[in-house]
């Protein structure tokens, strides 16, 4: 039988994701929680054996314990592979030299030796940062189809917003012909999801020529994707339609939890096609005796007070007269009696006291300026004292 | 604690409670929203530091397959001892074990291999939350051949206890079996616990002399002897030996101290399903209920226990109900003490309706 895998996925997991700022102080971004029960990794990992990828290199840098952990031997998604499976790289000390990973690129560069180890036909490059569901067979099978180098898929965008992205500006085919990186008037409104297959040879090849660039930021967006339109290697599109976020900052995250709601949600998490896997916790059925509209109940909540239009993880605790609206409270956390939540991002094992008020309802607090676009933040393991007052768009990292 | 291996019984009086053992064993009778009986038992033993556990089976053990997996769940698939699958053993005599004494028979074997000294042996029958180790404690320190263990209540109208009477220091010094009784008694429950070696004696006696009834041929006996121990045990506990008390066990759950004693430590495993969030829709009311993940409530549900993946449409009002997984009720329906098993649907706008002593049974799969 032969020792090798088809396609080989590499997920870049080692960003900051400084714009989500108290959210991610402690863990990688792509451990942040999404979704009442999910972390964001949950994702691409559960698209990745959806789409009967089962060898995952997750490359991570910056704060990795919760995720390391959270990874562990990838038995939530199938990843327990005897050959394959899900593994996590981080940086390495080597005989030459030792160096964190410089960019995208370079993280790749640095893992090229366990690539090999699956002697793969193609790779596929993702980011830990997305909310999405994909088949990434299909494109696989396109960019067999269209015999490509590389493969990057897109979407269309509202024009307003295409000079956040990287655009890819297409033939008719399809064939890629110019990158616009973060463009303040792009003819296109083609964006890059982040999202590239590589057949293998020339991944390699490019990574090799972009590492002996000293000027090169070693990027994929920057360097190496142009690099190869540049040398004529084949670049494709392809096109994805449907729902995908990037939940980089505090507003994008806090819209792609409001997408779950609603009678027929914008993402439908209970869409039993392609099931997101994650670390289902130890803990009974939520118990709900109070007021729940609209909203996402996990598993071991305990919930006596009012939640409307709201995403409740894992164990959280909403006593008698508390009211939570328009939040998002990722586990863990206790909301005591009287307190009330708005318009809010709650970090796991928060407390907060007594008659407590977080937040502003939304109609006022949504028209303010400035990081967060009003909504309130609140870190990992926050105490909020009995009383106290957050007002609306604060970020606190610190007992209140 | 003491090196020890835990025996379970998964399947003992089924006929108990036929509407839901007809298409499983006792064990894997689901219960609480999410779990099946037997995890009580299994984590109760994984959290008293046993590894490894034999599981005696007997018939319709499919769905308990299904539940345990391969054990690890429960940290008990291991390379060493783990969870162990005793499925029935026939030799040229019978089929299938018809009493527990032929049950332990067949785990003989297994029990043999083992090299832990002191055995727990547990049926999967009810809902506790008991630290095998203080039993154990308690064993090694009276120095008994065997540890019962006995929860102290009010005796019900039918009784199917063993009962036992105890001096000072625990020692059992009457047994009674099948005895109509009145007041708070001691009633045993199934849980025991003995070295290994005498008990793979006691087995080999029982062979020898052809005894059938484990109670009857040995432990009335041995009481006489005088070196049969009494457990207290003062934790929560709930038969289920009847659809009534299968009722109660869960409703029990609605009562917070009860809930936290059971769950509040959070080490009741059970099987993981990736179900998504519970969502409580605009329009949806949900009163001193448990909703587990992938419910979806669009109507009315008030003191219910659900399961994973039930759905409730638009105008109906469930009260006082046990809806088990994937089961779907439809709009404008009206339930009111009514047990569904799995995979149910019921078609909109149904009226349903039991009383608590006899709820409504639905058979899994129905469709009405």
């Amino acid at each position: 039988m032969l020792r090798k895998k088809e396609c080989v996925a590499m997920l870049l997991a080692g960003g900051q994701g400084s714009r989500l700022y108290a959210l991610t102080s402690n863990i990688a971004k792509p451990a942040v929680c999404f979704g009442a029960k999910y972390r964001i990794i949950d994702f691409p990992l559960s698209n990745c054996i959806n789409s009967g990828i089962d060898t995952v290199g997750v490359l991570t840098q910056y704060q990795p314990l919760v995720l390391n952990e959270y990874v562990g031997n990838g038995q939530p998604w199938d990843l327990d592979r005897t050959f394959g499976g899900v593994h996590i790289l981080s940086p390495y000390e080597a005989k030459t030299d030792t160096s964190w990973y410089k960019g995208t690129a370079n993280a790749i560069y640095q893992n090229i030796r366990f690539m090999k180890m699956y002697d793969p036909e193609y790779v596929l490059i993702l980011s830990g940062d997305h909310i999405y569901k994909m088949d990434y067979d299909k494109m696989l099978a396109a960019h067999k189809a269209a015999k490509a180098d590389c493969t990057i898929a897109c979407m269309k965008v509202p024009m307003k917003e295409a000079s956040r992205f990287g655009i890819l500006n297409t033939n008719p085919d399809g064939s890629i012909y110019e990158f616009e990186e973060k463009h303040k008037q792009p003819k296109s409104d083609l964006a890059s999801m982040g999202i590239y297959i590589f057949t293998a040879s020339k991944l390699f090849k490019y990574l090799e020529l972009d590492e002996k660039d000293p000027k090169s930021e070693n990027d994929f967006g920057k360097n190496v994707l142009p690099a190869m339109l540049n040398a004529g290697e084949k670049m494709m599109s392809y096109r994805f339609e449907g729902y995908w976020k990037d939940v980089g900052t505090i507003s994008s995250l806090w819209e792609a939890n409001m997408d779950l709601l609603g009678a027929v949600p914008k993402f439908d998490l209970r869409d039993t096609e392609r099931v997101i896997h994650s670390r289902s916790p130890l803990a009974p059925p939520a118990y709900i005796e109070g007021e729940v509209v609209n909203s996402l109940i996990a598993n071991g909540c305990d919930i006596e007070g009012t939640v409307i239009n709201s995403v409740i993880g894992t164990d959280c605790v909403i006593e008698k007269g508390a009211v939570v609206k328009d939040s998002v409270l990722m586990g863990n956390t206790v909301v005591k009696a009287g307190a009330k939540v708005d318009y809010s991002i709650i970090d796991e094992e928060v407390t907060i006291g007594k008659k407590a008020k977080v937040g502003d309802d939304i109609k006022k607090a949504s028209k303010l300026e400035g990081k967060t676009s009003g909504i309130t933040v609140l870190g990992r393991g926050i105490s909020v004292n009995d009383g106290k007052e957050v007002p609306a768009g604060e970020i606190i990292d610190k007992n209140v | 604690m003491a090196s020890t291996v835990g025996v379970i019984f998964s399947s003992i009086n089924d006929e108990e409670v036929p509407e839901l053992t007809k298409v499983r064993s006792k064990g894997s009778i689901p219960y609480g929203g999410r779990y099946r009986i037997v995890d009580f038992a299994l984590s109760c033993m994984v959290n008293s530091g046993i590894t490894t556990v034999g599981m005696i089976t007997k018939n319709n053990y499919q769905s308990l397959m299904d539940h345990l997996g391969s054990g690890k769940e429960w940290d008990l698939a291991r390379k060493e001892g783990g969870l162990i699958m005793l499925p029935p053993y026939s030799d040229e005599s019978e089929m299938l074990y018809r009493n527990r004494l032929e049950g332990l028979k067949g785990s003989s074997a297994f029990l043999k291999k083992c090299k832990e000294d002191f055995v727990v042996v547990a049926d999967s029958n009810a809902v506790y939350r008991i630290d095998f180790s203080k039993i154990i404690e308690q064993h090694i320190k009276t120095n008994a051949d065997l540890t019962l263990v006995y929860h102290e209540h009010e005796c019900g109208e039918v009784n199917s206890y063993m009962m036992f009477e105890t001096d000072n220091d625990d020692r059992i010094v009457s047994i009674d079996i099948n005895q109509h009784s009145h007041g708070v008694r001691k009633h045993y429950i199934n849980v025991f616990v003995a070295r290994t070696s005498y008990l793979l004696n006691l087995i080999q006696t029982a062979i020898a002399r052809g005894y059938s009834s484990f109670s009857g041929d040995i432990l009335v006996p041995a009481a006489k002897t005088g070196n049969i121990y009494g457990y207290k045990y003062t934790g929560y506990y709930q038969l289920i030996d009847s659809l009534e008390s299968y009722f109660k066990a869960n409703m029990d759950l609605l009562n917070k101290k009860i809930r936290t004693e059971l769950f509040g430590e959070r080490d009741i495993y059970t099987k993981v399903n990736d179900a998504p969030p519970a969502m409580v829709s605009e329009g949806g009311k949900v009163v001193n209920s448990l909703v587990p993940d992938g419910c979806l409530i669009e109507g009315t549900v008030e003191n219910c226990i659900l399961f994973r993946g039930v759905k409730v449409g638009k105008g109906s009002t469930l009260k006082n109900c046990i809806i088990m997984s994937e089961s779907y009720i439809g709009d404008d329906c009206n339930l009111s003490y009514v047990v569904s098993d799995k995979d149910v649907s019921v078609a909109d706008g149904t009226l349903l309706a039991g009383c608590k002593q006899k709820p409504y049974f639905i058979n899994k799969g129905t469709h009405i």
